[in-house]
């Protein structure tokens, strides 16, 4: 079915079949690699999207079910090349290693801190605790959004 | 004259210098494997063996060679070259060779037009199975003697005894890597008969030496580039989907992608072995070890894999660091039809580490004895012989002062909060505060560094002056590490300019690397860019008659004496290295020898909540003291730390994979649960700089050792709470309430 969907502040029509996810069509057909497949089923966060408003794992989302819909992926969370604060952060306090959980983190981060922009330690974690990282412990995370709330040195 | 304008680089050793590729991961431009894509592209898939053993009695690929889309169905019998693969022993057919092995073993791959077109095609072709009764008791796998090293280590007198005695069995389950990025590749046919490959790998001259083998291919027809890594820990050392992308590609002359999905992924890479452990420790009145003696077992499932080595290592850090004059240790690594097991961080020191300080905790209770005074008037130090080998250390190992810095570390408040958040289960659960109890455990592992046993363990760098910068060529891989971004610092120092980039060659272009495994790339490829460098230098500064070489040229007591462009008059100026650690040996027919290259040590503290009644766990706090023989990054001292320690929580109270009756139950993310932030404890870290004998300026590679005593600590820990005597990792609920 052919569908329109605005992606990062552009308009995007396509074509797709009725079961594929908002994640495959990203990474696929628009070319938007920079959101990842890990799990492919809502358990690790790396696809991690803003879809009309919300943010989502994009492996759940039907790709059908996103017509008319507004996305941000990582690659539309910097703007006029300017990185927003949760990259800088992130690369300032060393929370990417192997980077593969790092575009769900920026886009869960990003998302949560314009609704939230000083949370609790705990309310951090929650929030995030649907993006799964396997390299750093979360340690250098927690630190990189410290310095962007105002909680870090 | 242009006198001197500087002379300090910035990003050298021991800054917490940005890492290079840092910037295109935070905005989603890194290219990862299975990001790759190229023209003409056609997908990859596997079908797999739904027995654990069983024998193939027919394939029919006619109906999926029948589907449109469909461009090549392969089998074993169209391997062209050696049959069998494997990176110690070539024990592993390409695809299945008339009998399965294991649950998930590779039996056809399928090529088509698209992802789903190559699954369905893969689904619909028809095998007749005849099944087999798995061997899956690793007891029973040791007995009938079905194994793929067994390694006996006598050490003193066997007869001797002390007062006090302690014995045990012990278990670890099956951890998986469960890296995030998949296992993934993109072969593109070269147009001359041969490949550019470009898969997740930690070692791509072994997978290529492997590849052209099967493949009966001459080595400069294929070139194995390192791609994007999406985390390792290990899954990445053995050949995956290499050679049957690499076969697709050369069937269909096409360019082809596979990726696995997460389910293929537990299954298509090797895991931590699973162990049995039985121990027996004695002592004298006042704590000294008199003897240690010990039978471990390892299943490592259908292959041989890294087995061989891993169970070397278990049995030689079978005592952990302390000293020890009579050993036997006696280990095999069993094969079974379990899933194949091999490298994860650790690598067979996590299963001894795990049995010999629970031992060391029972011996202290037995003692009547705090469990850091037993270990401190045991520990190993530099100059003492290791306790199974004999041999003596040679380089640094503050075992002490590793255990003095993570006691040193504050303890958490001792108030536990009535926030349900902050309570053992969470949220989801119902342990009221006045519930929980706390408990704090302490453990203190030793591992060896690089590889050991005689192999001729090297890496090539080379270093290159140009006008426009300095280029370090590796073939090594950067898993996540931070292997770059040290190997940038080393470079600085040495060459005096900041403008240092690092050059992923192919395997055609340098020679190996060796793995990033073994805790081996800071000390081997950083020894290999700090040894090219400093001959870089030299070279420059001989035939330009100076004293110091700086980010625009030659000096001599302070005069530019040549610029760059005048060092590079004649184009490029390079040095290229191959650089090995100390020789080391077989064991001799004791177990005994010098048989590694290197030690490192760490110390972990934990503090846990736990409720008694419901069996459930809150980590609260885990710190850890590691020495790092100098800290050339320390900012990714801490995030190896930090990540380290969380694996080996996961370990202590949650991560397991189920295989029943050779059958993984659960692999998903769903169902093979990994810490989150919530579960995340806080963790302090302490480093150690006692310099080592070997690698750039004394630093020690810390990939493993953070993992290693983390999971006995936690386990020390509940059991301090609860008094309770676990025996097995995981702990899970039913063993704390005692069902």
């Amino acid at each position: 079915m052919n569908i329109t969907i605005t992606v990062n502040g552009e308009e995007r029509a396509l074509d797709v079949t009725g079961h594929e996810s908002l994640l495959s069509v990203l990474r696929n057909d628009l070319e938007l690699p920079g959101t990842k497949d890990a799990c492919e089923q809502g358990e690790c966060g790396s696809c991690t999207v803003v879809f009309d408003g919300e943010a989502v794992c994009s492996c759940l989302v039907m790709a059908a079910d996103a017509d008319g819909s507004s996305v941000t992926t990582v690659e539309g969370v910097a703007s006029d090349g300017h990185l927003h604060p949760v990259q800088e952060a992130m690369l300032a306090e060393g929370a990417v290693q192997c980077g593969f959980c790092t575009p769900g983190f920026v886009v869960a981060g990003s998302h949560l801190l314009e609704s939230n922009p000083h949370p609790s330690e705990m309310e951090l974690k929650e929030a995030l605790s649907g993006n799964i990282c396997r390299c750093t412990g979360y340690g250098a995370i927690l630190r990189a959004f410290d310095t962007v709330t105002g909680e870090g040195s | 004259m242009t006198t001197r304008h500087k002379s300090v680089v910035k990003g050298g050793i021991g800054t917490s210098v940005l890492r290079p590729d840092g910037g295109p991961k935070v905005v989603g431009k890194f290219e990862y494997a299975s990001d790759l894509s190229s023209g003409g592209m056609l997908w990859g898939a596997t079908l797999r063996s739904p027995h654990a053993h069983a024998r193939l009695l027919k394939i029919d690929i006619a109906p999926a060679v029948a589907m449109v889309g469909v461009r090549a169905v392969l089998t074993q019998d169209d391997v062209r070259g050696e049959p069998l693969f494997g990176q110690e022993e070539q024990d592993q057919p390409v695809l299945c060779d008339g009998v399965a092995r294991y649950w998930g073993e590779p039996v056809a791959v399928v090529a088509a037009d698209d992802e789903e077109t190559a699954r369905l095609a893969a689904a619909a072709i028809v095998v007749e199975w005849e099944p087999l009764a798995p061997l899956v008791d690793p007891d029973k796998a040791a007995d009938e003697g079905s194994t793929f090293r067994d390694l006996t280590v006598k050490r003193g007198n066997e007869a001797a005894t002390g007062s006090v005695v302690v014995e045990g069995f012990y278990e670890t389950a099956t951890q998986d890597q469960a890296p995030l990025g998949p296992e993934a590749g993109l072969a593109v046919p070269d147009g001359l008969g041969g490949l550019d490959l470009y898969v997740t790998s930690q070692w791509v001259h072994v997978d290529h030496r492997q590849i052209i083998t099967c493949l009966d291919m001459e080595p400069d027809q294929i070139r194995c580039h390192p791609a994007g890594i999406g985390g390792a820990f290990g899954s990445r050392e053995d050949i995956s989907l290499h050679i049957h992308v690499a076969m697709l590609s050369l069937a269909t002359g096409r360019p082809v992608k596979m990726v696995y999905d997460r389910s293929e992924s537990f299954v298509g890479h090797v895991k931590r072995h699973p162990s049995r452990m039985w121990y027996r420790h004695e002592a004298d009145e006042d704590g000294r070890l008199v003897k240690v003696e010990a039978r471990l077992i390892l299943d490592g499932g259908a292959y041989a894999h890294t087995s061989r080595a891993v169970i070397a290592n278990a049995a030689y850090f079978a005592v952990g660091p302390y000293n020890c004059d009579n050993v036997i240790v006696e280990a095999s690594a069993v094969k079974t039809n379990n899933p194949p097991c091999g490298a994860m961080r650790g690598f067979g020191a996590v299963q001894a580490s795990f049995g010999s300080e629970m031992q060391m905790d029972r011996l202290a209770e037995a003692l009547d004895m705090d469990p850091l005074e037993l270990r401190r008037r045991n520990f190993l130090a530099a100059g003492d012989p290791l306790a199974t080998s004999g041999q003596i250390i040679d380089g640094s190992l503050p075992t002490l002062a590793v255990l003095d810095a993570v006691e040193s570390i504050p303890l958490p408040v001792d108030t536990i909060e009535d926030d349900p958040r902050l309570l053992p289960g969470g949220t989801g659960l119902t342990t009221p505060a006045s519930s929980v109890v706390r408990g704090v455990g302490y453990a203190v592992n030793i591992k060896n560094l690089a590889f050991s046993e005689g192999f001729d363990d090297y890496s090539e760098a080379r270093a290159v002056m140009t006008t426009g910068g300095v280029e370090v060529h590796t073939a090594a891989m950067e898993v996540g590490q931070g292997l770059v971004t040290v190997c940038q610092q080393i470079a600085r120092t040495i060459l005096g300019t900041d403008d240092v980039d690092v050059v992923w060659d192919d395997t055609s272009q340098i020679g190996s690397a060796g793995s990033t495994s073994a805790s081996r790339q800071t000390q081997m490829t950083g020894g290999a860019v700090h040894a090219a460098s400093v001959g870089l230098r030299d070279k420059i500064l001989e035939a330009h008659g100076g004293d110091e070489l700086l980010d625009d040229g030659v000096y001599l007591r302070g005069e530019l004496v040549a610029t760059i462009e005048e060092v590079c008059a004649d184009g490029p100026v390079e040095n290229h290295v191959r650089f090995r650690h100390p020789e080391t040996f077989p064991p001799d027919e004791n177990g005994l020898g010098d048989i590694h290259a290197g030690f490192v040590v760490s110390a972990h503290r934990a503090v846990v909540d736990v409720d008694p009644e419901l069996g459930l766990v809150r980590v609260v706090q885990v710190d850890t003291a590691q020495d790092v023989g100098k800290a050339l990054n320390p900012q990714a001292i801490v995030g190896q730390l930090e990540g380290g320690t969380l694996q080996g929580v996961g370990l202590a109270v949650m991560e397991q994979l189920v295989v029943d009756d050779g059958v993984i139950k659960n692999p998903t993310f769903t169902d093979y649960l990994i810490p989150t932030f919530v579960d995340a404890p806080a963790v302090n870290t302490r480093v150690i700089e006692e310099g080592d004998h070997f690698g750039p300026f004394g630093a020690k590679g810390i990939g493993e050792s953070p993992t290693i005593s983390s999971t006995p600590a936690v386990v020390a820990a509940i059991r301090a709470a609860t008094g309770k005597d676990l025996t097995r990792v995981p702990v899970l609920p039913e063993d704390i309430i005692g069902i």
